[in-house]
């Protein structure tokens, strides 16, 4: 287990008087690893990164960089940088002198910048650019030079704000690829900020899910995507049929009018549940070798498979993804297994003195107020 | 909306252009071409190359420099402190407030604050030190043309720092640069289209001022624009006076001909 490059211990961040845009976050980061902060806007994700940076300093709580605390650190004399949304190049130098920026800050000799400025616009595919203005590069070209002016410095974290946002879809699919690769070759640890869950899927060795300055989840895209541990979770990342349920015992759930067996334990008896089904682990059977009856209500071909909406006798609305088709109007059956059935506590309150019984006997399944990144640190640190 | 409602758009301006710009210039260079007589010649400018006239386009482009480079450097440090206030609205109009009070007020204001025994010698003498004259100086003439000017100056230079995006100021800090740096590399190279408009702003009425040179500084100061008024008024000789407003009109596109270009390499 590597030690930590960057520790956040109870971060809150406040803007005056509204409330404050991080509540008492606490991770640690690890030495060349992929990272992507995902969630909505204003859930804290860019202020995470600022506050990494050091552009700001959090209201209480503690940052480390290598076991020093670095709260008061100024952005200047921090070895991490940043590749910013906009990419921020400056528009009155050209390619050369932007990635040679830092480097004559640091007062390298001539041949020196020539060579470090060289390598890092080999790296991002850039040389024989040297000498083009900003305003003469297209956007992908532009985000090249932003990594390329940021990786010149090495620093030991690079952070990157949404930096695929303002590319179109061929060329965010294509940079997608390159920044992993980078991230590789470079053998550095990435942040990387994005509300783009699919881009959070395909490219993180971690991702920290965000919701109004918490984690709500923090694990590896397929843990993320597989087994989201809270509501907010399942409906942010990829899609999902959602309805509501109730836990008859361990590993019984009930909802649509019948009692599933699950893989889920650790609730109180009777608890309304709400339960996470994706739509592509429901399979299209025959009505009578089905989990659950329903009536198809509209079909649509999305290319890869189709998308279907069924009805049960319930009234659940169902989202079915499958290669194989039904007619609208047709009655069939859905099947699915037992480890496809997520089973979230509800967030709304719907539990009397719910802080006091559960958690405390089952540290697998953490409460929502009870940060899931408090559980112990993964293994498979090192790659 | 056809070429021809273009046109007609125009047409009001290019009248205005046509009579109140065009043909007075070509009045006045027609007038530098003839004598007190009326008669065609160069005379006129060829005594504008003797020497008493080009020590006074000297001095007078020494002055325009001189109230350039000090208006600029006192105007720049406030126009960035403005970018850097909270209530930048307020401390902008405290500013700019000045410009809005007549020109000629403001000069004889500082004629009564500057007299011999004013309210600026009294205190003097209540320092200790002796009275002295400043009206018809050297001194009071840059001193009140630099007040006079300093607003225009501070204008176009606080909007250009002003447009200077935040995060490159936030980039060029990730990349190292203290505040120093950061000043040097980034706000002053990208402020530099406004440190233009205010020089030009400055230099070129500074360059044919007369009103304040005639009433600060007495005779001490003999500008081109004192000149001019000179041979209009008191000599009569038009011609002359014609050919010196000639020489500063190529004089001032000289300038923003110099003055502009360094825009176009950054």
């Amino acid at each position: 287990m590597a030690e930590p490059i960057i520790r956040f211990v109870e971060v809150t961040k406040q803007y005056d008087v509204d409330p404050p845009v991080l509540k008492g976050v606490s991770f640690e980061l690890e030495r060349g690893k992929f990272y992507t902060l995902l969630g909505p806007s204003g859930c804290g994700k860019t202020t995470i990164l600022r506050l990494i940076a050091g552009f700001t300093k959090p209201t209480s709580g503690d940052i480390y960089f290598h076991g020093r605390r670095i709260n008061d650190v100024p952005p200047n004399r921090r070895r991490v940088n940043t590749v910013f949304q906009d990419y921020a190049l400056f528009p009155h130098l050209d390619v050369f002198e932007n990635v040679a920026f830092g480097l004559r800050i640091q007062r390298l000799k001539a041949a020196e910048i020539e060579r470090k400025v060289a390598e890092a616009l080999k790296f991002v595919n850039l040389s024989g650019y040297e000498r083009r203005k900003i305003s003469e590069l297209s956007g992908g070209q532009r985000q090249r030079v932003a990594i390329a002016r940021a990786i010149v410095m090495e620093p030991e974290v690079l952070l990157l704000d949404e930096p695929l946002s303002a590319l179109d879809l061929k060329l965010r699919k294509a940079m997608q690829y390159e920044l992993r690769d980078l991230q590789r070759r470079l053998g550095i640890t990435f942040v990387f900020v994005t509300h783009d869950q699919e881009e959070a899927l395909t490219m993180s060795d971690e991702i920290f899910v965000l919701n109004e300055g918490r984690i709500e989840q923090r694990g590896t895209p397929k843990e993320i995507y597989d087994e989201p541990k809270t509501r907010f979770v399942a409906e942010f990342i990829g899609e999902s049929n959602i309805v509501p349920g109730r836990m008859v015992a361990d590993y019984r759930v009930a909802f649509a009018g019948t009692v599933f067996d699950c893989v889920d334990r650790g609730f109180r008896p009777h608890e309304p549940v709400d339960v996470v089904i994706r739509p592509e682990d429901l399979e299209l059977v025959p009505p009578e070798r089905g989990k659950l009856k329903v009536r198809i209500e509209s079909v649509l071909f999305l290319g890869v498979h189709y998308e279907m909406i069924g009805v049960d006798e319930a009234g659940n609305r169902w989202l079915v993804h499958s290669t194989r088709r039904a007619q609208p109007g047709e009655a069939v059956g859905l099947d699915f297994d037992p480890e496809d059935i997520h089973v979230m506590r509800r967030p709304d309150g719907a539990l009397p003195d719910r802080s006091t019984d559960d958690g405390a006997d089952d540290p697998e399944r953490p409460e929502r107020e009870e940060p899931a990144w408090t559980a112990p640190p993964r293994k498979g640190a090192a790659t | 909306m056809g070429t021809a409602l273009r046109w007609l758009l125009f047409v009001p301006y290019g009248a205005w252009l046509l009579i109140f710009v065009l043909l007075p210039l070509g009045l006045v260079v027609v007038t530098s071409l003839r004598d007190i007589d009326g008669a065609w010649t160069l005379a006129n400018y060829e005594r504008f190359l003797t020497p008493t006239y080009l020590a006074m386009a000297g001095t007078s482009v020494g002055y325009a420099f001189l109230i350039t480079v000090i208006t600029l450097a006192v105007a720049y440090p406030a126009a960035y402190l403005l970018t850097r206030t909270r209530q930048k609205a307020f401390w902008l109009i405290f500013l700019i407030l000045p410009s809005w009070v007549n020109l000629l007020l403001k000069t004889y204001a500082f004629l009564g604050l500057l007299a011999l025994h004013g309210p600026v010698n009294a205190l003097f003498l209540a320092a200790g030190l002796p009275e002295r004259p400043l009206l018809f100086t050297d001194f009071s003439f840059l001193l009140v043309s630099i007040y006079i000017f300093i607003p225009f100056m501070i204008l176009p230079i606080f909007n250009a720092i002003e447009e200077i995006p935040p995060g490159l100021i936030e980039a060029a800090r990730d990349l190292g640069a203290g505040r120093w740096d950061v000043f040097r590399r980034v706000i002053w190279p990208l402020s530099l289209d406004g440190v233009r408009a205010g020089v030009q702003a400055v230099f070129i009425p500074a360059l044919s001022l007369f009103m304040i040179t005639r009433l600060i500084a007495g005779n001490r100061v003999i500008t081109l624009g004192t000149a001019i008024e000179e041979h209009f008024l008191v000599t009569q000789d038009w011609g002359m006076g014609a050919t010196i407003a000639v020489m500063l009109v190529v004089m001032m596109a000289a300038v923003m001909a110099v003055v502009g270009r360094k825009g176009e390499r950054t």
